[in-house]
């Protein structure tokens, strides 16, 4: 694939250039960082490390109507995206593009659900290598890397007065084509630079986990007292889930208005009573112990026992937008020792 | 299973008759025979013993429930749904024949009727239980041939609480063992008093070559699946049904897990092999 470059100052121009598609970037949203829809490339900003919310809602959107109907009608309307409009995310960063792939998985096992498909086939992913990570990034422990380029159609680096734009597949070339006159030809040094700032910045990643072995001992803590350490000081306010870029569970609910009916979806989270609690009034996950037992082993036993791989990218929004300072490296370390012991005492 | 295109989307039946099985009141239980608006969906539906199927009211939501009818009972479909007080069940009780509903389905696996071809089959209900045990048995009875003996246990706590009460007449009628219970006595009952898993006792149905479907309360599961053991029968010859709450259907909004397996979708039909080693089966 091609190898281009263009000055910093061009970038207005070339997402303004982008004939055809929709462009999604992130701005400055109130206080936080997040991606959306642009009109004015000139207010991209690229001066962040993880966007507060991830991009996952552009596939997934926090609440989207599945289809529409008049009240007294039994005519049923689907709003199903179309997979044709074309759209760019530009400056994800690799670890939320990566989780896309993961949870490609889930939204088509057996069940295709064309709302996420028909937006994830419809876009192409230009991705923003991280040249500092942050505090919690842990990327590289989940297969990931600050300039990974799983999900990605094409990566972009930082070097100075240029960025140098790598493009991964057709999509990320038809995106280049698009851009055209902005972008000139690489040079080896551009990507020895990008090579030299790619080792750099996964040397700058300060945590980790090993998680060989986790995914096959975390049920053995089912009974353990070893959940309610977290848990007791969990808030369930459902922050972690929220602001996971792999977290896609969902509610469905009804709505009218006067005769216009949606039935729709929303994000929902598994930190919620209400999220298991039956009609009876029984609930099989009646605490946050249960909650939180069932969030972590989810992620690291369940997901990977159906999907082949841990549903966790390792970007530490969790552990950094926690209330309570409760950190998910700490949750996975600590529960090698409890296994550990549940072992020796079976 | 059937190919759909966009699996949120559901189907609209009408309602072709609709009948209390219980006094009407809270916890009453009632009985949808429906049939799909657009009868070319026919053409493609294939549900199995066992499957499951939202249904619901467009403006309300929709709920899962097991689709209580046997494929077997050709060109229509039939849902018995106890009003449990929620949004969905409260509205679905308003419903008359000649109303609307909305169905999506078939969803969920289902009984392995092929597999137990040549088997004596043993059905242990206690009150809606019942429903998803209603399409085996009703399978059976249709294909005789196929397999060996069949014997319907089932009790709820009054007799007027039994639902399908006409057919396990007819049940016996057609030769097969039907053993009724009441929990507690009352006049004119001269069948068994107690308890479904003290029935079963009193039955004592032999395993050799047999499987034993179960579903009520899950009371009577852990209990009913305690003496089958004690009679003999092995884990992977005792099958139940679970069920969560559920919005989705086809294992994707998350909340219906029990360990790593979706019961929407992994279930609702589980070998008591399998869920003994899920704790959270239980919770």
């Amino acid at each position: 694939m091609g190898d281009y470059k263009f000055a910093k100052d061009k970038l207005p121009e070339v997402l303004s250039g982008l004939e055809g598609y929709k462009v999604f970037a992130p701005t400055v949203a109130g206080d936080v960082v997040r991606f959306g829809e642009i009109d004015d490339p000139s207010k991209v900003t690229l001066d962040f490390v993880n966007s507060k919310v991830p991009p996952k809602e552009l596939m997934f959107p926090e609440t989207e109507t599945l289809f529409k109907y008049k009240m007294g009608d039994t005519a049923i309307e689907p709003a199903v995206p179309d997979a044709t409009a074309k759209r760019v995310v530009f400056g994800i960063r690799p670890c939320d593009a990566m989780a896309y792939t993961l949870v490609d998985r889930l939204f088509n096992w057996d069940f295709n659900d064309p709302y996420f498909n028909n937006r994830r086939e419809s876009t192409t992913l230009v991705g923003y290598a991280c040249e500092k990570p942050g505090a919690n990034c842990f990327c590289p422990s989940l297969g990931g890397a600050p300039a990974g380029e799983q999900g990605l159609d094409a990566i972009f680096y930082d070097l100075g007065d240029n960025y140098y734009l790598k493009t991964l597949t057709d999509k990320g070339e038809e995106f280049a084509k698009a851009a055209g006159g902005a972008l000139e030809a690489a040079g080896d040094a551009d990507k020895k630079a990008a090579e030299v700032q790619a080792d750099a910045a996964l040397k700058a990643i300060k945590r980790s986990v090993d998680t060989e072995g986790i995914p096959e001992n975390l049920p053995s803590l089912y009974d353990d007292a070893f959940w309610e350490q977290f848990s007791d000081r969990c808030l369930g306010c459902g922050i972690c889930t929220f602001l996971c870029p792999t977290c896609h569970c969902f509610d469905i609910q009804d709505e009218i208005e006067r005769y216009d009916g949606r039935r729709a979806r929303m994000w929902d989270s598994c930190m919620f009573s209400e999220y298991t609690l039956h009609t009876s009034g029984h609930n099989p996950r009646p605490t946050r112990k249960e909650r939180t037992r069932n969030r972590v082993t989810h992620k690291y036993s369940y997901f990977p026992s159906k999907f082949e791989v841990i549903a966790c990218v390792g970007c530490g929004r969790c552990t950094g937008n926690c209330p309570e300072n409760i950190d998910l490296i700490d949750i996975l370390e600590k529960s090698k020792e409890a296994a550990g012991k549940e072992a020796k005492s079976a | 299973m059937m190919e759909i295109s966009n699996p949120y989307l559901p189907y609209i039946v009408n309602i072709e008759d609709a009948w209390y099985e219980t006094p009407v009141g809270d916890r009453a239980v009632k009985t949808f025979k429906v049939n799909f608006e657009d009868e070319k969906v026919w053409e493609t539906w294939n549900h199995r013993p066992g499957n499951c199927a939202m249904v619901g009211r467009l403006g309300i939501g929709e709920s899962m429930f097991c689709i209580s009818s046997s494929p077997t009972e050709e060109g229509y479909l039939r849902f018995s749904i106890m009003n449990s007080g929620g949004k969905v069940t409260s509205a679905l009780h308003q419903l008359e024949a000649g109303e609307k509903m909305t169905v999506r389905g078939p969803l969920g696996n289902a009984f392995p009727m092929e597999e137990w071809e040549g088997k004596n089959i043993i059905s242990i209900g206690g009150g809606i239980g019942q429903a998803p045990l209603r399409p085996v048995v009703n399978y059976v009875r249709a294909n005789k041939d196929k397999y060996g003996e069949l014997t319907v246990i089932y009790g709820a706590r009054t007799s007027d609480l039994h639902c399908f009460k006409p057919e396990f007449e007819e049940i016996t009628a057609e030769g097969n063992a039907c053993h009724l219970s009441v929990d507690v006595e009352e006049e004119g009952w001269d069948h068994f008093v107690g308890f479904v898993p003290d029935l079963l006792m009193d039955v004592k149905p032999s395993p050799e070559n047999a499987i034993a479907v179960t579903c009520g309360p899950p009371i009577l599961i852990k209990f009913v699946t305690q003496n089958l053991e004690k009679l003999g029968f092995t884990p992977d010859q005792i099958y139940t049904t679970l069920e969560e709450r559920m919005k989705c259907g086809i294992g994707k909004c998350g909340r219906c897990n029990v360990g790593n397996m979706y019961v929407c979708k992994d279930g609702p039909v589980f070998s008591y092999a399998t869920l003994k080693e899920i704790p959270e089966a239980f919770a």
